[in-house]
C-alpha cells in the first residue's frame, strides 16, 4: 500500500469541497476588524479528493469488520449493524438536548428503560446515563463515595484501596479526585491477599476500587468476604464494570456487595469503540448513594417521561444527558438480545476463552493455571528467556498471520503478559486459526528468532521509532515556511496498554 | 443465536476440551447464592420487530428535520455533508480500536494527526490533542492543568460563561482544592490580576451569543504569571478572531457543530489545544509522525508517559477512551469545508441571527437583551414565560429558544428566551416564528 499524502498536500487555492447557499443578507452589523480573524489556512480540496483520502485511510485500518480482534480488557466484539441504522433515525440523532420534553418523549423513554434494564442486569437501584466514558464513570463513582462520608460527617477518609492488578485508570481517578491511592499487592494465585487487606482498611479508607473480573480473568472467590471486611472497616465498594461481559445475566456485581459501578457500553453492550472512543460509562448504584448521583436522571411521572436532579448530586461530569446514541444502541442491543440472549453473551465468551486458555498452556506460560472467565492471561516470560523473543516480537509476528495482537504487557504484573479477549462473537473456527498461528509463532520463536525480532513482515510500515516519536514531537504538519522550535528533548519510556 | 455463531454441538465439543461437563462448571469460583438472580428485561424481539420498535420510539421526538429549530446553547443544527456522515461510517474507522498497535492502525493515527493539524489552524494554537469527551468536560481538564501549571488554585471564571460549563467546573474543583471565583474578564484597566489566580476563563462569543473585544487581556493575565483560557465554537472561528490570535493558552471548543449530530446531547467532541511549551502537561492522546525501521513515514501515539495507562496516579488525567469517532467527522467536516465553506457557516449564522432579532425586536412587549455585535445567538425578554411560548410553537411545528429566565447574568431575567440560528434556518421559518409572536404578544 503505497504512503497517503497528507490532506494537506492535497490542496490547491480556490478548490471547494462544499455546497451551500449564498449569503444573500445584509442586515447585520458590519463587524469591526478588532473581532475578526486573519487568514485561515485549511485546506482547499475537492469532494472526491477527500473521500478517496480518507477512504484510502480506512483501508490502513485493521477493524472488527476485517478480522479477529482479541484485545484482552477491550471487548472488542461484533458491532451489530441494526444499531446502526436505529441510531441515525432522524428521531435520535437530530433532537437537542434542551427541547421540551414533551417533544422528546420517545428519546427520554429509551433513557429510562435503558437505566431500568441497566440496574437490573447490575443488581443495583438507580442508574445516571452522563458519563461518557469508563474512566469518567469511575470519577463519578469515587466523587459520590466521598460525598457519601461526607454527608455523613464522616470527613477523614482520604483513601481509595486499588489493588496492582488494576487499569491504569482507577489508580488516575483516585488522584483526579484528591485521594491518596494505595495499591493491594495480589497473591501468588491471583486472588487478593485477604491479610495484606485486612492491615490497608482502617477508618481512613474511603472504599476500594475493584474489577470483577479481575485484570488476571479470574474471579475472585473471596469476593464476599471482601465486600464484608470493607464494609465492616466503614469503607464502600466500588466496581469498575469494564469486564462485566463475563457476568451479564447469571450474576450481578449488586449482589456481590458493590456499593456503586460504571458499565461500559462500549464493551459489554457493543457500542462500537470508534479507533478510540466515543464510549459511555452510565453509573449504578445501590440506594445509599442514588442521591448523590450525577443528574439529571430520567423518571417517569404517571405517562410521562421527565428529567430530574437527585437530591443531593454531585453535579455534573459533562455537558447534557450523556451519550445519547450510544444510548440508543445498547438499549438496542438489549431489547434484542433478551436475557436469554444476554446469558448466552457470558457462556459463549468464558468457553472461548478457557478453549484457548487448554489449547495454548503448553506451548505458552500460564500463570493462573485454573478455569478463568472471559479472558485469559499468558505469559511470554520463557519463550523469552530461551529464545529472546519478547511478547512484543510475539504480537508483531501475530500480525503476519491476519490478526490484531492481544493485549500485551498488562495487567503489569504479569511478566511479558499476552492478555487475550476472545468475545463470544467469535466461532471455534477463528478461535482454532488463531491457536494454530500462537503455536506456529511459539515454534517459529525457537527456529528462528529474527523472523520475530523483525515482525511484522506483511504491513505497510515495519516497526515505528516510538522513543524518537516522543523525543522529539512532530504533533502537526507545518507549511514548509513555518518556522519550528522543537520541545525539549525528554527521554522516556514507551509502553503498549490498555484502556 | 445471532451475534453467537458457535453452534449447540461445538459449545458441546468445546467444553469436553476444557475438562469440564456443564455451562454451569464455568463458573465455579462464583459463590452459589448469588448465581442466577432474578433479572427482569423484555422479551427479546427479532430484527424486524425491533426496527419497527425504534421507529416507533423515534416518531416521538420532535426532530429538526420536520421541525424548524431555534435552540442552541452548546449544542447546533448546522449541516454536516453527507460526505461526512460516510467517512465516519466507514467500519474500518468505527470497529477499530485504540491505535496502541501502529502498524495496523496507519489510517486512525494518521486522520488523528491531520485532526490536531486542522485544530491547530482552526485555533491558531500550536498543538491539539486527539479529542476529549466535550467541552464542558475538557474545560474541567484545562482548569485542572492551569492550576498545576501554576502551582495556585483561584479560578477566574467569566459570569457569561454556559453554565453547564460552570457547574462541571464546579465538580472537577472538589477533588483538586480548587476556588472559583466569577468575575468578568473585562476588570478595570487599572485593576492587575492578582497573583494567586492560576487561570481566567472567558467564553467568546459568550452565553447568550456576545462577541466581546478581548485583545489586550491576554497581556494583562501573562502580566501575573497566570493562564488565559477561551472556551470558543469552531464555527465562530470562520470569520472571528482566533484564540492564538489573542495570545489564550489553552483553547476549549465544542466540536459539535463540525458536522457531528445533536444526538440529545452526545457523543459530541471536546476540542483542546494549547501552546508547545505546555505539550507535557496536556491531558489525552496525541498522534505524532515518526519513521519505521526502514525510514518509511508512519505514525504512533506518543508522550503516553503523561497518560493514565503509563503513569497511573501521576497521569496528568484519567481520561482513556475519548471520541476518536467524532474527530473523524470533524476532520472530514472541515476538510470538506475548508476556509470558504466554514466562513460562509459562519456569515450565514450570522446574518440570519440578525435578520432574526432584527424582527423580533420590533415586536411590541421584546426587547433582545444580547449586546452588538452577537454571532448566531442572542437572548430576548419576552412579555410571556419563554416555557409557554415554547409550548404554543411546538403545536405549528416549531422548536423555539431555551428558557434562560433562571440564568442570572442577564438583566430582566423573569423572561428571557436564547436563540439560535445557524446557516439552516431559513426565512420562511424566521417569518413564521415572528408571526406566531406577534400573534401571542398581543
Amino acid at each position: 500500500m503505497a504512503t497517503e499524502p497528507l490532506i494537506f498536500d492535497l490542496s490547491s487555492p480556490g478548490r471547494v469541497g462544499f455546497s451551500l447557499p449564498e449569503v444573500d443578507m445584509d442586515e447585520a452589523p458590519q463587524l469591526d476588524a478588532r473581532y475578526l480573524r486573519g487568514e485561515l489556512d485549511l485546506p482547499e480540496v475537492s469532494e472526491i479528493d477527500m473521500t478517496r483520502h480518507f477512504t484510502r485511510l480506512s483501508q490502513k485500518n485493521y477493524s472488527i469488520d476485517t478480522g479477529f480482534y482479541p484485545l484482552g480488557s477491550c471487548t472488542m466484539k461484533y458491532n451489530p449493524k441494526v444499531h446502526e441504522d436505529v441510531a441515525i433515525m432522524p428521531g435520535f440523532a437530530h433532537i437537542h438536548p434542551y427541547q421540551p420534553e414533551e417533544s422528546v418523549q420517545g428519546a427520554l423513554q429509551v433513557q429510562y428503560e435503558l437505566q431500568n434494564m441497566l440496574a437490573q442486569i447490575s443488581g443495583m437501584e438507580t442508574v445516571s446515563l452522563q458519563p461518557a466514558a469508563g474512566a469518567q464513570g469511575e470519577f463519578t463513582g469515587i466523587l459520590m463515595i466521598r460525598a457519601y462520608h461526607r454527608a455523613r460527617g464522616d470527613n477523614n477518609r482520604d483513601i481509595i484501596l486499588v489493588p496492582d492488578s488494576a487499569h491504569g485508570t482507577n489508580p488516575a481517578t483516585a488522584a483526579s479526585a484528591g485521594f491518596k491511592m494505595v495499591s493491594l499487592k495480589s497473591g501468588p494465585d491471583g486472588n487478593m491477599d485477604l491479610a495484606a487487606l485486612e492491615a490497608s482498611l482502617s477508618d481512613r479508607v474511603a472504599g476500594i476500587m475493584l474489577t470483577v473480573p479481575s485484570t488476571l480473568g479470574l474471579f475472585e472467590p473471596n469476593i464476599l468476604k471482601i465486600s464484608e471486611m470493607v464494609h465492616k472497616a466503614g469503607g464502600l465498594m466500588y466496581g469498575d464494570g469494564a469486564n462485566l461481559n463475563a457476568l451479564v445475566g447469571h450474576l450481578r456485581t449488586g449482589d456481590l456487595g458493590f456499593d456503586v459501578m460504571h458499565i461500559n457500553l462500549h464493551k459489554t453492550f457493543t457500542t462500537p469503540h470508534g479507533g478510540g472512543g466515543p464510549g459511555s460509562g452510565p453509573v449504578a448504584c445501590k440506594s445509599i448513594l442514588a442521591d448523590f448521583l450525577p443528574g439529571p436522571i430520567v423518571v417517569k411521572e404517571g405517562e410521562n417521561y421527565t428529567l430530574r436532579q437527585p437530591a443531593k448530586s454531585i453535579g455534573r461530569v459533562k455537558n447534557f444527558w450523556g451519550n445519547f446514541g450510544m444510548h440508543v444502541r445498547a438499549y438496542t442491543y438489549i431489547s434484542h438480545l433478551g436475557l436469554r440472549g444476554l446469558k448466552r453473551v457470558s457462556e459463549d465468551a468464558i468457553i472461548n476463552a478457557n478453549y484457548i486458555r487448554v489449547q495454548l498452556k503448553d506451548w505458552y506460560y500460564l500463570p493462573h493455571d485454573r478455569m478463568c472467565m472471559h479472558e485469559v492471561i499468558l505469559s511470554g516470560k520463557n519463550i523469552k528467556a530461551e529464545t529472546g523473543c519478547a511478547t512484543m516480537d510475539i504480537a508483531k509476528r501475530l500480525i503476519d498471520y491476519g490478526m490484531h495482537p492481544p493485549t500485551v504487557y498488562f495487567p503489569l504484573i504479569v511478566p511479558e503478559a499476552l492478555m487475550i479477549e476472545p468475545t463470544e462473537t467469535e466461532s471455534k473456527e477463528t478461535l482454532d486459526q488463531f491457536i494454530d498461528a500462537m503455536r506456529k509463532i511459539a515454534h517459529e520463536a525457537h527456529e528462528d528468532p529474527e523472523l520475530l525480532h523483525n515482525a511484522p513482515h506483511t504491513t505497510e510500515v515495519s516497526r515505528l521509532d516510538e522513543v524518537g516519536a516522543a523525543r522529539e514531537p512532530n504533533l502537526r504538519w507545518r507549511r514548509p515556511s513555518e518556522a519550528v522550535v522543537p520541545a525539549a528533548p525528554v527521554l522516556e519510556a514507551v509502553g503498549s496498554g490498555t484502556a | 443465536m445471532v451475534y453467537t455463531p458457535n453452534t449447540e454441538a461445538q459449545r458441546q465439543e468445546m467444553l469436553a476440551t476444557i475438562g469440564v461437563s456443564s455451562i454451569k462448571d464455568l463458573y465455579t469460583d462464583v459463590p452459589s447464592s448469588v448465581i442466577d438472580p432474578q433479572i427482569e428485561l423484555p422479551a427479546p424481539l427479532s430484527e424486524p420487530e425491533l426496527m419497527a420498535h425504534m421507529r416507533q420510539l423515534s416518531e416521538r421526538n420532535a426532530d429538526a428535520l420536520h421541525n424548524a429549530t431555534f435552540l442552541g446553547a452548546g449544542s447546533y443544527n448546522h449541516y454536516s455533508p453527507s460526505a461526512v456522515y460516510r467517512i465516519m461510517s466507514r467500519s474500518e474507522f468505527y470497529t477499530a480500536y485504540t491505535p496502541y498497535q501502529p502498524e495496523l492502525s496507519q489510517g486512525t493515527l494518521q486522520q488523528i494527526y491531520e485532526f490536531q493539524t486542522l485544530i491547530c489552524q482552526l485555533t491558531g494554537m500550536d498543538v491539539a490533542n486527539a479529542s476529549m469527551y466535550d467541552a464542558g468536560s475538557a474545560l474541567g481538564e484545562a482548569a485542572v492543568m492551569a492550576c498545576s501549571i501554576t502551582k495556585r488554585n483561584k479560578v477566574w471564571v467569566s459570569p457569561r460563561l454556559h453554565p453547564e460549563h460552570k457547574a462541571v467546573l464546579k465538580t472537577f474543583s472538589d477533588g483538586h482544592g480548587i476556588e472559583f471565583i466569577e468575575h468578568d474578564a473585562h476588570f478595570s484597566d487599572s485593576q492587575e490580576l492578582p497573583r494567586d489566580v492560576a487561570c481566567v476563563i472567558i467564553q467568546n462569543p459568550n452565553f447568550i451569543g456576545e462577541i466581546r473585544d478581548f485583545s489586550d487581556l491576554a497581556e494583562r493575565v501573562h502580566a501575573a504569571d497566570a493562564i488565559l483560557i477561551e472556551v470558543y465554537d469552531p464555527i465562530s472561528l470562520g470569520l472571528l478572531k482566533s484564540p492564538g490570535e489573542l495570545d489564550v493558552d489553552i483553547a476549549i471548543g465544542e466540536g459539535q457543530g463540525l458536522g457531528i449530530p445533536m444526538s440529545f446531547g452526545g457523543p459530541y467532541c471536546g476540542l483542546f489545544a494549547t501552546k508547545e511549551k505546555y505539550v507535557r502537561q496536556m491531558p489525552g492522546r496525541l498522534a505524532g509522525m515518526t519513521k519505521d525501521k526502514d525510514g518509511k513515514r508512519g505514525f504512533v501515539l506518543t508522550l503516553q508517559t503523561r497518560e493514565q495507562h503509563i503513569r497511573r496516579e501521576k497521569a496528568t488525567s484519567n481520561i482513556c477512551t475519548n471520541e476518536a469517532l467524532m474527530a473523524v467527522a470533524a476532520t472530514a467536516y472541515l476538510t470538506c469545508m475548508g476556509p470558504q465553506g466554514l466562513k460562509r457557516v459562519a456569515e450565514l449564522s450570522y446574518q440570519n441571527a440578525h435578520f432574526l432579532a432584527n424582527r423580533i425586536a420590533k415586536l411590541p412587549g421584546y426587547k433582545i437583551l444580547s449586546r452588538d455585535p452577537f454571532f448566531k445567538e442572542f437572548a430576548v425578554q419576552t412579555p410571556i414565560a419563554p416555557r409557554e411560548l415554547n409550548k404554543r410553537l411546538l403545536a405549528h411545528g416549531i422548536v423555539g429558544g431555551l428558557d434562560i429566565s433562571g440564568f442570572t447574568e442577564v438583566e430582566g431575567t423573569s423572561n428571557a428566551w436564547l436563540l439560535c440560528c445557524t446557516e439552516l434556518t431559513t426565512k420562511e421559518q424566521m417569518t413564521k416564528l415572528v408571526g406566531l409572536l406577534a400573534e401571542m404578544g398581543s
